[in-house]
């Protein structure tokens, strides 16, 4: 039996389709993600109460939350993207994937810098070599080396090949990222959301940091598209609709 | 406003102004990074278009 999938499903694999319909989402993830931010950003620093314990060093939650579930959630789909890429052969699985390397990049950095500037006046060290801190900073590295393996040949597919297998292989640190508070002794605290449980603080602290996290995926979502598209035109530069595209650019 | 009593004390965030606001600030420059990443990597992309296509048409 040979599976069928949706229309939009084999359409996803057509990179003029992709890049018509990423011009028609791109202004509403703008604005979805500039609303989501400004009311996340302004909730979190001004209206939501203090940490009893930590004091107002704790609102670096806000920023601090959303980039490090995203680094992982963005390796997860770089990593995804790579394997669609590997078995189906669709090129735009690649150009995703490529894509969204150099994106989780900065936003891991933005985990770790947010990270060890809160553990300063938390734990009295801006750095300790513990496992949820060294798995995360692994995890930096991971991106580096497919961000550098995405054109580390001439041949395109190669480099494509290369990076897919490379991301794949550093799945297994994930669930490392994940788990690090559970296996072993560490100064960081446990997972602020969890699908099971009610999270251990009041409304008015995690109804904001869901706005944020929600709006961090919105703009991964939004640079993601606008990266792939320029990819997308540098691949295709010889197709018909690229050259036209081309002429009519101001 | 909201949980502060004066902007003064929304800056000093009892004495974590420095950590949260030097946070914030890493952040902001993330967000405004990756913005400008793509917008010059699609400005260099049609310039060197352009280019090839006038050479081409000589």
């Amino acid at each position: 039996m040979k599976l069928k999938f949706p229309r939009w499903f084999y359409r996803l694999a057509s990179p003029k389709w992709f890049y018509e319909i990423s011009s028609k989402l791109m202004p509403w993830l703008a604005l979805v993600t500039t609303v989501l931010m400004t009311i996340g950003l302004i909730w979190g620093l001004v209206f939501a109460p203090e940490d009893y314990q930590q004091g107002n060093s704790f609102r670096i939650i806000y920023i601090h939350v959303p980039a490090a579930i995203l680094a992982q959630s963005c390796y997860l789909f770089m990593a995804s993207a790579g394997a669609i890429g590997l078995i189906w052969k669709i090129k735009m699985a690649h150009v995703m994937a490529k894509s969204a390397a150099p994106i989780g990049a900065s936003i891991a950095v933005l985990a770790l810098a947010t990270g060890a500037i809160w553990g300063k006046p938390t734990w009295g060290a801006w750095w300790v070599w513990d496992a949820r801190l060294t798995s995360m900073l692994v995890l930096f590295f991971l991106y580096l080396g497919v961000i550098a393996l995405t054109s580390a040949f001439d041949n395109v597919a190669s480099s494509d090949k290369a990076a897919a297998v490379l991301s794949l292989v550093g799945v297994v640190n994930i669930p490392i990222i994940k788990y690090s508070v559970e296996w072993w002794n560490t100064l960081h605290q446990p997972a602020t959301f969890t699908i099971t449980a009610k999270p251990a603080m009041p409304a008015e602290m995690w109804i904001p940091l869901l706005i944020m996290v929600l709006s961090f995926y919105s703009f991964f979502a939004l640079m993601l598209f606008a990266r792939a598209r320029i990819e997308t035109l540098q691949r295709e530069k010889r197709a018909d609709w690229v050259q036209d595209l081309i002429k009519n650019h101001p | 406003m909201g949980h502060f009593a004066s902007f003064v004390d929304f800056m000093h965030m009892g004495k974590h102004g420095l950590y949260v606001w030097l946070s914030y600030g890493i952040f902001l420059i993330i967000i405004v990074y990756n913005i400008v990443a793509v917008i010059m990597q699609k400005h260099i992309f049609f310039k060197a278009a352009k280019r090839r296509l006038r050479r081409e048409q000589k």
